[in-house]
C-alpha cells in the first residue's frame, strides 16, 4: 500500500530528452494506466519507477520517501513484464519462490506464501511444471503470482496482455482487476490499447511524444480530451477532426456547414466530433457522402467525406445501414458534443 | 507424389529416384571411406608387432590383436631421455586444459553477461577489441608472452600455460557467450533484479543455467584448442612440464634406434582420445540442447 509521485520527471539517453517532465500523484490503491503510441515513453517511464532506469531529472517518490537513488529491489515494487520473463529452467513454484528465497525467508513461510498464490490464480496443478509446458495465459498468471507473493506496495505492468490473445486478453483483464481491487495495492499499468486503459484505469494517464497530454478519469478523458491528440486516442474509432471557424456562436465547417455551438470564441479552431456523437436526421446541419459502410451488428460505421469537400468523416449510427457509396446523408450533431481545440497548440478550448 | 515411410517423411517413389539413392548413398559411402581409412590404418598397424610391419603390408589387417605397442607407448616409450612412456605427459595436459577450459569458460560466460545484460558506455568497444584477440596469430605473441610468462616466475611451468591458453580463449569463450546472451530476453535479468537479484546472483542462478547450450559449444572448442595446441606447449614449456603434444612429438620424431610404427600410432590414438571422449559426450548433450530449444514451447 503505497502513494506514487512523480514530479517533474524526466529522461535522457545522451543528449536526446525523451520525456519531457512527467508529473502525477498516485493516490493508494489506484489503478493507474499509462497509454500512448509506442515510442511515446510509457515503458520508459515505468522502468524510471521501477528503478531500471535512472530518472535523469526530477523526483520519483514511493510512499512520500524519494526512491530515485534506490535499487528495485529496495522500492517494494513488483512488475510484471510483457514477455512475462518467466525463468526458464525453474518450476512454477521456484519463479514464484525466488524473491522470497533471495529475501531469506524460512521455507515454512515460503511454501505459504506461494501456496496462496497459486490458488487465488488458480496454478495450483501447475507449481511443478515448467513455464515451457504452460500456455500463454498460465504463464501470465505465473508472471503475476511472481509479483504479488512478494507482497509489494506497488504493482508496475508493462503490456502484461499484448501476447495474448484477444478473448484471453478481455478474461485477464478482469483478473488482473479484480485481482488488484482484492490485494487493494497501487498499480501502474502501461498499455498502448486504449481499450484496456478505459476498462482497468481509476484514472489513466494519456502520453505522447515524451509529454503527459492528460491525466484524469477514463470518463473526463472521454468527454472533455485536454488535448487533441488525447481526443484522437481515446475512444473507437477515433474522433473527426477538421478545421474550420468559429463564427458567432456557431462552427463554420469545410463545405459550409454551421453547428450552433459556443460563443466564447471566435477564429480558426480544430473541431471535433466523436462519429458516435452524430444521428440520422433529416434537418442535421451536416452534410456526408458516404464511400464504404462498415455493419458491425449493433452500429454502423460510415465512412466517406464532408459533402462537397475532400475532408474525411466518419460516422457511426446506431443499428444496420445498407448504402451505395456515393450516398449523401444528413447528419445532427449536438452542441454540446462538438470539442473545440486551438489549431496551433492543440489545447482544448471549449 | 506417391509413398511415404513410416518415419513420416514423404519421399518421392519411381526408378529414377531409386537410381538417385544408390548414387548418392555411393558417394556418402566413398567420403566415409576416405576419412576412415588413416584411423583404419593407425588402429590396425597400432596392433601389429614390429615383424608384421616389416613384412606385411600397410593395409593389411593385424594376424593377431597384441596391446604390446600402446603399452609401450603409455608407459615405457623414450620421450627424449626419458622413458615412462606418455603417463607423465598425459596427466600434464589433464592438469593443464582442466583448469584452462574452466577459466576462461566462466571468464568468457562472465563477460558475455556483462557486455551485453549491464551495459556500459564502450562495451561495443570493449567488444570489438576482444573479438580483435579472436584474430591474432599464435606466433606474434610468442615473444612478449615469453617475456611477461618470465617476469611472473612462471616461465617453463604448467600454470603459466595454463595463464597464457587462458587469456589466449578469453575471445573465443566472450564471443560465444555474447552472442548468445544478446538472444536472452533482457526482461529476465530486469525481473531477477526486481525480485532482489544482484549481479553474481543473476549470473549463476538465472543466466548461467539458461546458457547450457553456449558453455557445451565453448567447453567443446576450448578443449580441442588447448588440448591439440603445439606451438604454446612447446614454446612456453620444457621437459617434465610438456604437454602430450609435444611429448608424441618427441616420441615420434626420435632419431635415435629403429622406427616403432606400431608404437607411434598407439601413441597418436592415445593423444587424440580426450578431444574424441569430449565430442562424444558433450556432443550428444549439445545436439539435445538445440533440439529442445528448436520448438516452440
Amino acid at each position: 500500500m503505497a502513494t506514487v509521485s512523480l514530479k517533474n520527471v524526466k529522461k535522457r539517453f545522451g543528449s536526446t530528452e525523451v520525456i519531457h517532465g512527467v508529473s502525477a500523484d498516485i493516490a493508494d490503491g489506484e489503478f493507474i494506466v499509462i497509454v500512448g503510441p509506442s515510442g511515446c515513453g510509457k515503458s520508459t517511464l515505468l522502468r524510471m519507477v521501477a528503478g531500471l532506469e535512472t530518472v535523469s531529472e526530477g523526483v520519483v517518490e514511493i510512499d512520500g520517501a524519494r526512491v530515485n537513488e534506490k535499487e528495485p529491489m529496495d522500492r517494494d515494487i513488483a512488475m510484471v513484464f510483457q514477455n512475462y520473463a518467466l525463468y526458464p529452467h525453474m518450476s512454477v513454484r521456484q519463479n514464484m519462490a525466488y524473491s522470497l528465497k533471495i529475501a531469506g525467508l524460512a521455507k515454512s513461510e515460503i511454501d505459504r506464501k506461494v501456496g496462496e498464490a497459486a490458488r487465488l490464480l488458480q496454478l495450483e496443478p501447475y507449481l511443478d511444471r515448467k513455464p515451457k509446458q504452460l500456455s500463454g495465459g498460465q504463464r501470465q498468471r505465473v508472471a503475476m503470482g511472481r509479483a504479488i507473493v512478494r507482497e509489494p506496495s506497488v504493482f508496475l505492468f508493462d503490456e502484461p496482455l499484448s501476447n495474448l490473445d484477444a478473448k484471453l486478453r478481455v478474461q485477464m483483464r478482469l483478473e488482473i482487476r479484480q485481482l488488484q481491487a482484492k490485494l487493494g495495492v497501487t498499480a501502474l499499468y502501461v498499455t498502448h490499447d486504449q481499450v484496456e486503459a478505459m476498462t482497468m484505469a481509476d484514472r489513466m494517464i494519456v502520453m505522447n511524444e515524451g509529454r503527459a497530454e492528460q491525466i484524469g478519469t477514463p470518463l473526463e478523458v472521454y468527454e472533455k480530451p485536454a488535448t487533441l491528440f488525447a481526443a484522437q486516442f481515446i475512444g473507437s474509432p477515433a474522433m473527426n477532426v477538421v478545421s474550420g471557424t468559429l463564427e458567432g456562436g456557431q462552427a463554420v465547417l469545410p463545405g459550409g456547414a454551421r453547428i450552433a455551438c459556443c460563443t466564447a470564441h471566435e477564429g480558426p479552431a480544430a473541431i471535433g466530433i466523436r462519429p458516435e456523437d452524430t444521428h440520422a436526421d433529416a434537418d442535421g446541419a451536416l452534410e456526408m457522402a458516404v464511400d464504404i459502410a462498415e455493419p458491425l451488428g449493433a452500429t454502423t460505421l460510415l465512412h466517406g467525406t464532408l459533402y462537397g469537400t475532400e475532408v474525411a468523416f466518419t460516422a457511426s449510427l446506431p443499428g444496420v445501414h445498407r448504402m451505395e457509396a456515393g450516398t449523401v446523408l444528413r447528419l445532427a450533431v449536438a452542441p454540446a458534443a462538438i470539442h473545440l481545440f486551438d489549431p496551433e497548440t492543440g489545447r482544448r478550448i471549449g | 507424389m506417391s509413398g511415404s515411410g513410416t518415419d513420416g517423411i514423404v519421399r518421392q517413389g519411381g526408378w529414377r529416384h531409386r537410381v538417385a539413392r544408390v548414387v548418392l548413398y555411393a558417394i556418402l559411402g566413398l567420403f566415409c571411406l576416405y576419412y576412415l581409412v588413416p584411423l583404419v590404418i593407425m588402429v590396425s598397424t597400432s596392433f601389429k608387432s614390429l615383424e608384421e610391419i616389416r613384412t606385411g603390408s600397410l593395409i593389411s589387417l593385424p594376424q593377431e590383436i597384441r596391446f604390446d605397442a600402446w603399452a609401450k607407448a603409455w608407459g615405457s616409450a623414450c620421450v627424449g631421455v626419458r622413458c615412462d612412456g606418455l603417463r607423465p605427459y598425459m596427466w600434464n595436459s589433464v592438469a593443464m586444459v582442466i583448469p584452462a577450459v574452466f577459466i576462461s569458460t566462466l571468464l568468457g560466460a562472465l563477460n558475455g553477461y556483462a557486455l551485453t545484460k549491464w551495459r556500459f558506455r564502450g562495451a561495443d568497444v570493449i567488444f570489438a577489441l576482444m573479438l580483435f584477440g579472436a584474430f591474432i596469430p599464435f606466433q606474434v605473441i610468442l615473444l612478449p608472452m615469453a617475456r611477461a610468462l618470465g617476469m611472473m616466475g612462471l616461465a617453463g611451468t604448467i600454470p603459466g600455460l595454463i595463464l597464457v591458453h587462458t587469456i589466449y580463449g578469453l575471445a573465443f569463450t566472450t564471443l560465444f557467450f555474447r552472442n548468445f546472451f544478446i538472444s536472452v530476453s533482457d526482461s529476465i535479468v530486469h525481473a531477477a533484479m526486481v525480485d532482489g537479484a544482484g549481479f553474481f546472483s543473476i549470473f549463476f542462478r538465472i543466466v548461467l543455467p539458461m546458457a547450457i547450450p553456449a558453455m557445451v559449444v565453448t567447453v567443446i572448442w576450448q578443449f580441442t584448442q588447448i588440448w591439440n595446441d603445439f606451438l604454446f606447449g612447446v614454446a612456453f614449456t620444457v621437459g617434465d612440464s610438456n604437454p602430450v603434444t609435444v611429448a608424441l612429438n618427441n616420441v615420434v620424431n626420435t632419431s635415435t634406434g629403429v622406427k616403432e610404427y606400431n608404437v607411434d600410432m598407439a601413441a597418436a590414438i592415445i593423444a587424440a582420445l580426450p578431444t574424441l571422449a569430449v565430442y562424444v559426450i558433450a556432443g550428444t548433450y549439445f545436439v539435445r540442447g538445440l533440439a529442445a530449444g528448436a520448438v516452440k514451447g
